[in-house]
């Protein structure tokens, strides 16, 4: 019977929330209370961080830019998430949560900085294109190694909770990720501790190549969660109301003590895994099609076209308006020189050791040489 | 003023800056009711509470992960990794977030912490609990790696690197946890990171060691002594960054230069001081940089004794480079 039971209790996971349909109809009951006004601001963050992948996708083209990767197809999962934060929640990222960091507040002209890796980059031009952080907003800085900021999600989080701090973490990263040691670690710690962390897998099918059937061998990502002694969700990820609603729920839960939750959403990266990478390789047009129907941009359009409070006039001003601020950020960071030689050397300590303070007037005296 | 083993001085410092710091948590495998395996958090779950002494799952990049994000948060975790052999699967987490997070940030987000673990062979732990591997972490930019060999140093390096505003692995000589006794003052007192000390003058060789390995190298200089050769002992302390000014006046001073490590030879820290002498007074040198190390091999059990220095082998580097 127990048998049977974990067998019902697998099924269920496998449901996927949704509440607005491809035709833009809405489940009406699940419909999450966000103002007019807010549901298009939302659309036309998406618009924006659309427009800003394909933009800053052409500047790498143009040798503008050294690096890429970005996140076509994963607006919606983004936004929608990071939209079920308070401005005091903490948010760790992977690498391409261009959405969430738009979201959070990160202004457009700080993140065209860091592509550019000027001297106006807070990050001192140290870290590949959307590997970025604020303080000022409790995002943290990302990396790319796989996986390794679940357990500081966790930290973090348990830390408030030691602390007695009503906030919640939240942790980005892909079903690649799963396979990681780290994301045991950082879902077992979580399930021990209890912690008001929130596990947000964004399931975009691929691993640079490697499709998520060759990832794991369990029917979905959110079933994981059983393992660790807590409550995995699986959500439509090109859905933002479905994904802020799970989200927020999952919020609520971790700020009243009910410690963490596993969010798979499910989602697909149109674009290439970054502009090193060429997906043809490994996938088909149709399949891309496929899921092109199911854009999450489309979709939300539709969405309040039904609702009467989207235009086509309003889509053509949008476009203009986001067009238009991309065009001023890449107008500006190009003209911002690089960073100065000094930079090479800061920030590795509090203070600048011997060896260091050696090794940067060796590099003064060459420079001086030349 | 107290005799403590050099365990004690961990314990008894750990339970000082706890009292002053309410940021500071412990955790760890069996740091908690257990007192960890070596005692070092002994009788702290009792006076702080297991929201501040913390037994974690089995997992060590875990166990540095979320200390990690701790850190971020603002507390100042002490983690403790059970043997240093069983760091690696936090590899990962110190060489590419711990060390990076100042720099990757822009200064925006540090993570100054303290990694506790015991190091070092002599005690028949065989392979696994045994090895001396300071060398990868001092090739990290962004650490800083303390080693005490005494339980004054234990007391004083640790309660600099609690208040220090980076993070820094802290190695203790297990061999020498409970035979090395030593006076400690009662009060607090700090011993700054990145100098080290000339524990015995001389004139005529430089001894360079640190940890378990400084206790050998001053035998051999009282050895030495009574064939009549004045042998300088330099307790390094801190690898990284190390004193190059008190390493540089000992080789201006005696122009003969050993370097004592447990850790194998190839790649080992002794490598890089010879380089940091060579490129500097290379002329000054009376005799080659001799390093005496533990052999290029996995580290062994039966054959322990053979595998680590000892006082006799350094004195026969000591002649030869006397003699040179």
């Amino acid at each position: 019977m127990s048998h049977r039971n974990n067998l019902g209790r697998l099924t269920l996971t496998l449901e996927l929330l949704q509440i607005i349909k491809p035709s833009g109809e809405c489940v009406e009951q699940m419909e999450p209370e966000i103002s007019h006004d807010e549901l298009k601001r939302l659309y036309k963050l998406m618009m924006l961080v659309r427009n800003l992948d394909t933009r800053s996708l052409q500047l790498q083209r143009q040798g503008r830019i050294g690096f890429y990767i970005g996140c076509l197809g994963q607006e919606a999962a983004q936004i929608g998430s990071a939209y079920a934060l308070k401005p005091e929640d903490w948010i760790f990222p992977a690498y391409r949560e261009v959405g969430a960091m738009l979201q959070r507040g990160i202004p457009l002209e700080d993140l065209m900085n860091q592509y550019f890796a000027n001297a106006e980059d807070v990050q001192k031009g140290r870290q590949l294109m959307n590997l970025y952080g604020s303080k000022s907003v409790n995002y943290v800085t990302g990396s790319a190694p796989i996986a390794t900021q679940l357990p500081h999600a966790v930290g973090a989080a348990f830390a408030a909770k030691l602390r007695g701090d009503k906030i919640v973490t939240l942790v980005y990263f892909g079903e690649g990720a799963t396979s990681a040691n780290d994301f045991h670690a950082g879902m077992n710690f979580a399930g021990v501790y209890k912690t008001p962390t929130i596990f947000f897998c964004q399931n975009n099918h691929y691993a640079i190549s490697l499709p998520v059937e060759r990832q794991t061998a369990t029917q979905t990502i959110a079933v994981k969660a059983k393992a660790y002694g807590f409550e995995g969700q699986r959500v439509d990820g090109n859905d933002i109301l479905a994904v802020y609603r799970t989200t927020k729920e999952a919020v609520d839960r971790a700020r009243s003590n009910g410690g963490p939750t596993l969010i798979e959403a499910v989602t697909y990266r149109m674009g290439p895994h970054s502009s090193s990478d060429d997906p043809k390789r490994y996938r088909s047009n149709q399949e891309l099609d496929e899921w092109q129907m199911r854009d999450p941009l489309v979709r939300f359009r539709k969405y309040l076209e039904r609702k009467h409070i989207w235009s086509s006039t309003d889509e053509e001003k949008a476009q203009e308006d986001t067009n238009r601020q991309i065009d001023a950020a890449i107008a500006h960071a190009e003209k911002i020189p690089r960073p100065s030689i000094e930079t090479l050397f800061t920030d590795v300590y509090a203070e600048l050791p011997w060896h260091l303070q050696e090794e940067f007037q060796e590099l003064k005296d060459e420079e001086v040489g030349r | 003023m107290s005799i403590l083993t050099l365990v004690q001085a961990v314990n008894h410092t750990l339970r000082d800056e706890m009292r002053r710091n309410d940021n500071i948590i412990v955790l760890g495998e069996d740091v908690g009711v257990d007192g960890g395996v070596f005692r070092a958090t002994e009788g702290l779950v009792q006076e702080f509470g297991p929201n501040r002494v913390v037994d974690t799952p089995l997992a060590e990049s875990g166990i540095i992960g979320i200390s990690i994000g701790m850190a971020l948060y603002g507390l100042r975790p002490v983690p403790e990794i059970q043997f240093m052999d069983f760091i690696y699967p936090a590899f990962d987490q110190i060489q590419s977030e711990l060390a990076k997070f100042r720099y990757r940030s822009g200064g925006q987000f540090v993570c100054p912490l303290v990694i506790r673990t015991p190091y070092g062979g002599g005690i028949r732990g065989s392979h696994y609990q045994s090895q001396s591997t300071e060398a990868f972490f001092v090739h990290t930019p962004g650490l800083k790696v303390v080693i005490p060999s005494t339980p004054y140093d234990a007391k004083g390096l640790l309660t600099s690197a609690l208040r220090d505003l980076d993070p820094v692995l802290f190695l203790e000589p297990k061999k020498i946890y409970r035979t090395v006794r030593g006076e400690v003052p009662d009060e607090e007192y700090t011993v700054p990171i990145g100098k080290a000390k000339v524990v015995r003058e001389g004139n005529d060789v430089v001894v360079f060691a640190y940890g378990a390995m400084l206790h050998v190298a001053t035998e051999a200089a009282e050895l030495a002594a009574s064939a009549g050769i004045s042998v300088e002992v330099v307790d390094l302390r801190t690898l990284l960054p190390f004193d190059i000014e008190t390493i540089m006046a000992s080789v201006q001073k005696t122009g003969r230069v050993i370097i004592l490590h447990e850790a194998c030879k190839t790649c080992g820290f002794g490598a890089e001081i010879a380089a940091q002498i060579a490129e500097r007074s290379i002329l000054r040198l009376k005799a080659p940089i001799i390093r005496v190390a533990g052999y290029d091999t996995p580290f062994p059990l039966v054959l322990e004794d053979k595998y680590m220095p000892n006082a006799k082998r350094v004195l026969r580097a000591i002649e030869k480079v006397y003699n040179f």
